[in-house]
């Protein structure tokens, strides 16, 4: 194995990790990504504006990405429109009934030992594993 | 107006940590989940990096009487493990194994004028409407089956 095929995703997710206990430091919060998307869409109170904020620094940083090191954001990966849109809804139905996705339940609550994060998580990533052996296998990924 | 840019920052930071990770090419993604075919570990490291940092951080933040920016911490008390939460996290797997995306890499993503990432956004928005639906509808459901126990256990009295 390369030096870089984990020396990169190590500073990758030590900078994930930064972030989202950064907000927790500075404003207390849960940087739970489904959740606070969710947010933006119940009446706007006092408590709606770091949200708002939030979610603008993550498309500002994808505008950064796209100057400093585009090939992060230059995806190969062929899926239909249609796959795609199913996918989107599911994400965003299932995030909500199960309380949150990859950065809440994944990073925030797998790193405070939470049960219930703990659980979610192994619980998507064998659904997901499971979903994948399904494109990729039984249509060739041609989906 | 602070904690405004601390949020906004911790968002560019987590687009860059992201980006770096590998975690906005879907292709990576699928090929993580691949774990029959030719397994991709590198979000492994990406994931156990971000779980390190913030445990240890966390432990020592919790030491502080209230947040840099804030008045109070808002962390999540709940430990059941409900019906919802499993189902929940199954439709949410199954959405992220078939298109390799999940939501913050789709928003960081968005920018980079992806028409995948769009399509994806904007059904993502449509699930969390319907879940709104659904959630309602569940609420309301409980509410009538309650009062109908209310009026059985009333006329069993009488």
């Amino acid at each position: 194995m390369e030096l870089t095929s984990y020396v990169v995703p190590l500073i990758g997710g030590a900078l994930i990790g930064l972030a989202t206990v950064g907000l927790m430091l500075f404003n207390g919060k849960i940087a739970g990504v489904s959740g606070i998307l969710s947010g933006l869409m119940q009446r706007f109170t006092a408590d709606t504006w770091w949200k708002v904020l939030f979610i603008m620094g993550l498309a500002a940083g994808g505008v950064l990405l796209q100057l400093i090191y585009p090939a992060a954001l230059a995806s190969t990966l062929t899926r239909s429109l249609p796959l795609i849109a199913l996918g989107g809804f599911l994400v965003g139905f299932g995030t909500r009934l199960g309380s949150g996705c990859t950065s809440g339940h994944g990073v925030c609550g797998v790193a405070r030992l939470s049960p219930r994060s703990l659980v979610a998580t192994a619980t998507f990533t064998a659904s997901g594993a499971l979903a994948v052996l399904i494109v990729s296998r039984l249509f060739g990924g041609a989906m | 107006m602070r904690p405004l840019f601390s949020a906004f920052g911790v968002g560019v930071v987590m687009a860059l940590g992201l980006g770096l990770a590998g975690m906005t090419l879907p292709e990576k993604i699928v090929g993580f989940l691949d774990v029959t075919g030719k397994w991709d570990p590198s979000l492994a490291f990406v994931l156990l990096s971000a779980v390190v940092v913030y445990g240890v951080i966390f432990r020592l933040t919790m030491r502080r009487p209230k947040p840099v920016f804030d008045e109070t911490f808002s962390v999540p008390m709940r430990r059941d493990i409900t019906g919802s939460l499993v189902v929940g996290s199954l439709i949410f797997g199954a959405g992220w194994g078939i298109t390799g995306l999940c939501p913050a890499p789709a928003l960081v993503s968005l920018t980079a004028g992806n028409v995948s990432a769009l399509v994806f956004v904007a059904a993502m928005f449509g699930g969390m409407f319907a879940f709104r639906i659904f959630d309602n509808y569940r609420a309301r459901a409980a509410e009538r089956a309650a009062t109908r126990r209310l009026i059985e256990v009333t006329s069993e009295q009488v």
